[in-house]
């Protein structure tokens, strides 16, 4: 996985509340059996019409916002489905961050699977970084996950909260997996004994 | 010992190791598989040369993107993607040795009505999918959430799950329901009121007289929907009906083993002083028959209500139901019951069992539809040969209905089952989300009941104005 130390970018803007997995990435490119490829249908009923022509007032598609790095968005970002293939998508895009009052619970969980930090701030300084990325290409924010800090353009420093496990696994790009493999012994030993006591399971 | 929880104590019996800073891993005693979200975790156990851990306790299904049409076990049949999708799963159950209900297997439906079924779902065990309506499972005292792929691969792989404890929400509907509400219009109703992120970081355990009032498929529906309130799970205490539901089920416990199983079910409730982080309580009789009018599971409102206005709300939801309101093509200040119907979708997880197609075939008997299009998609293969035996399914091709084979079919419409462009939909699924249904596809989620009536009438309907 791909380590998250520090990122400075073009934050863009989307002031909707329940962002939810269906408009994130539609169904119909779920059909696919690869991690890879999903940017380009990232938001795509939002971002282009039904002939494939780009919808030229959404966020992603206004010249200031193509390589916008993170996202401000409303309450309940990620609402819905568990389907992984919101956040493949968002990090094949380029974003890397996003930053809402609140996310649904399993699309939080699995962007740290993905190099993605979510961060859940209060509304008042959500509002504030989104007055910021509303300025565009020049509003450039820096979000550093070591010392769990987002600057504005304007200097203005928040903190944020971030478990220190997911944190540690992000900066290091570490593979879920392989630490539990690590712990093998006591799930040997869980496993036998609730055998024992639930061989019914 | 101190007061515990439902959900703690279900926690407690799996944890399987505590880190220093409370990162835990809990054990996972049935993980049910589709194929839509688990070819890429299937790959990545290959790319690393791992196995899976538990394949006994593995169980897979396809049906988010089968065709609900005869002639599907020809992959010809399916569109090319999909057919790629159901082969890949074909093959993984079969290079890693879990057990499988292909299409052409009777007993293939949603993987959340296959696992009760076939009694894969017992009280007291943790059970993830990657699917969110995983919560489905939570109606038998069973730990159940949706997980994401790469949590897929980790359970796969280590039969666990790195977790973090979620607080506990005591959901309470006192009283008894009245004639026509549904445990649909309970779960819609919670949401309403909670809203959708209402129950972002807990788990609810929904409790109350009516809820022990339901059956075990109505108690399914309310828990399948705790995701929609933004819950990681749902629970509800098993009870003699559980019970009653569970045995003799293919792989529910039998003999000495069920009588061992039974003694430390019966355990399975919140004690008495337990504490709650939040609770709600709900007085039964306050629950209307309900619908949504936007495009988030939080628009609800009893159907003899009028759409709202953007300015009826507060905050960022004002813009939200702005948005709702256009995108649905509705007028503030219109009956809810004067709204026109296109089509009428009745199944998925959380109304396609064999109760809901009775409530629903017991409003259509000898009428006709006046909709455009309707059509019944039973859960399962077994619950479609039940109609079938039951006389349901003549009623519902005698009333004007398409009747299907089992799948999740227009719950989300990853299949051919589509609404077009601009289309109505009275729906029985859990989602109303901006094209969840077909691309520009308005959805009104309803019970299978109100279904029914929609179906009659045309408009959204008072299903207590045809009983």
């Amino acid at each position: 996985m791909e380590k998250f130390e520090k990122i400075t970018g073009i934050a863009a803007p989307m002031p909707l509340v329940n962002i939810d997995t269906d408009m994130i990435i539609p169904k119909q490119f779920l059909k696919t059996i690869k991690r890879s490829g999903l940017g380009a249908n990232l938001f795509d009923e939002m971002r282009f019409d039904r002939q494939g022509n780009e919808i030229a007032d959404f966020v992603l598609n206004q010249p200031q916002y193509r390589k916008a790095e993170i996202l401000v968005a409303g309450d309940n970002f990620g609402c819905g489905s568990s389907r992984e293939h919101a956040p493949w998508a968002i990090k094949d895009f380029g974003i890397r961050c996003v930053i809402a009052p609140s996310f649904a619970d399993i699309f939080y969980n699995n962007c740290f699977k993905n190099g993605i930090l979510p961060i859940a701030l209060p509304q008042e300084q959500v509002d504030v970084l989104m007055k910021d990325a509303e300025k565009g290409a020049n509003a450039r924010i820096e979000i550093d996950l070591e010392h769990q800090q987002i600057t504005t353009s304007d200097g203005e420093v928040f903190g944020f909260e971030v478990d220190a496990f997911k944190k540690h696994c992000l900066m290091e790009g570490l593979d879920d997996i392989g630490l539990t493999m690590e712990k093998a012994a006591s799930i040997d030993t869980f496993e036998a004994a609730a055998n024992a006591a639930r061989p019914w399971v | 010992m101190s007061p515990k929880t439902l959900y703690d104590k279900i926690w407690d019996a799996h944890l399987a190791h505590e880190a220093e800073d409370g990162t835990c891993l809990l054990y996972i005693d049935r993980h049910l598989v589709h194929e839509v979200t688990s070819p890429q975790a299937f790959e990545g156990l290959r790319m690393a040369g791992r196995k899976v851990r538990a394949p006994e306790k593995t169980i897979a299904v396809p049906d988010h993107n089968v065709p609900t049409t005869p002639g599907r076990e020809d992959p010809k049949n399916m569109t090319e993607d999909s057919a790629i999708q159901v082969a890949a799963l074909d093959k993984n159950a079969k290079d890693f040795g879990i057990h499988y209900y292909p299409v052409s297997d009777v007993r293939q439906g949603i993987v959340h009505i296959v696992g009760p079924e076939q009694g894969w779902t017992l009280p007291g065990m943790t059970v993830v999918c990657g699917d969110s309506h995983t919560a489905t499972h939570g109606a038998f005292g069973a730990l159940a959430h949706g997980i994401g792929t790469s949590e897929v691969e980790h359970v796969l792989a280590t039969q666990t799950l790195i977790q973090k404890k979620s607080k506990n929400m005591k959901v309470e509907i006192t009283g008894q329901l009245r004639p026509g509400v549904t445990a649909k219009d309970i779960t819609l109703s919670v949401i309403g009121k909670t809203g959708t992120a209402g129950g972002t970081g807990y788990v609810i355990e929904y409790c109350g007289e009516a809820i022990r009032a339901l059956s075990m498929e109505g108690r399914m529906t309310v828990c399948n929907m705790a995701i929609e309130g933004g819950a990681r799970a749902g629970l509800i205490a098993p009870d003699e009906t559980t019970f009653e539901y569970v045995k003799g089920r293919p792989h529910a416990p039998k003999g000495a083993q069920w009588e061992t199983a039974l003694a430390w079910w019966k355990t399975l409730y919140s004690d008495d002083d337990a504490h709650w982080d939040e609770v709600i309580t709900i007085a039964g009789e306050d629950i209307a028959p309900v619908v949504t009018w936007g495009t988030s599971p939080e628009d609800v409102l009893p159907i003899t209500a009028n759409v709202p206005a953007a300015d009826d709300f507060e905050g960022g939801k004002i813009g939200a139901a702005q948005r709702s309101l256009d995108y649905m093509g509705l007028t503030p200040g219109t009956p809810l019951s004067e709204i026109e119907i296109d089509t009428v979708f009745i199944g998925s997880c959380t109304n396609g069992r064999i109760e809901d197609l009775r409530a629903a075939a017991e409003i259509l008997k000898g009428k006709k539809i006046k909709v455009k299009r309707a059509m019944v998609v039973p859960g399962s293969g077994l619950v479609r040969a039940q109609a079938e035996e039951e006389g349901l399914a003549d009623i519902f091709k005698e009333a004007g209905f398409e009747w299907r084979l089992a799948g999740c079919s227009m719950c989300l419409a990853m299949n051919p089952d589509q609404l077009a462009e601009g289309e109505r939909c009275a729906s029985t699924s859990n989602r109303n989300f901006e094209g969840r249904q077909g691309y520009k596809g308005r959805t009104h989620l309803v019970s299978p009941g109100m279904a029914a009536a929609a179906a009659i009438t045309g408009k959204l309907t008072d299903v207590r104005e045809m009983m």
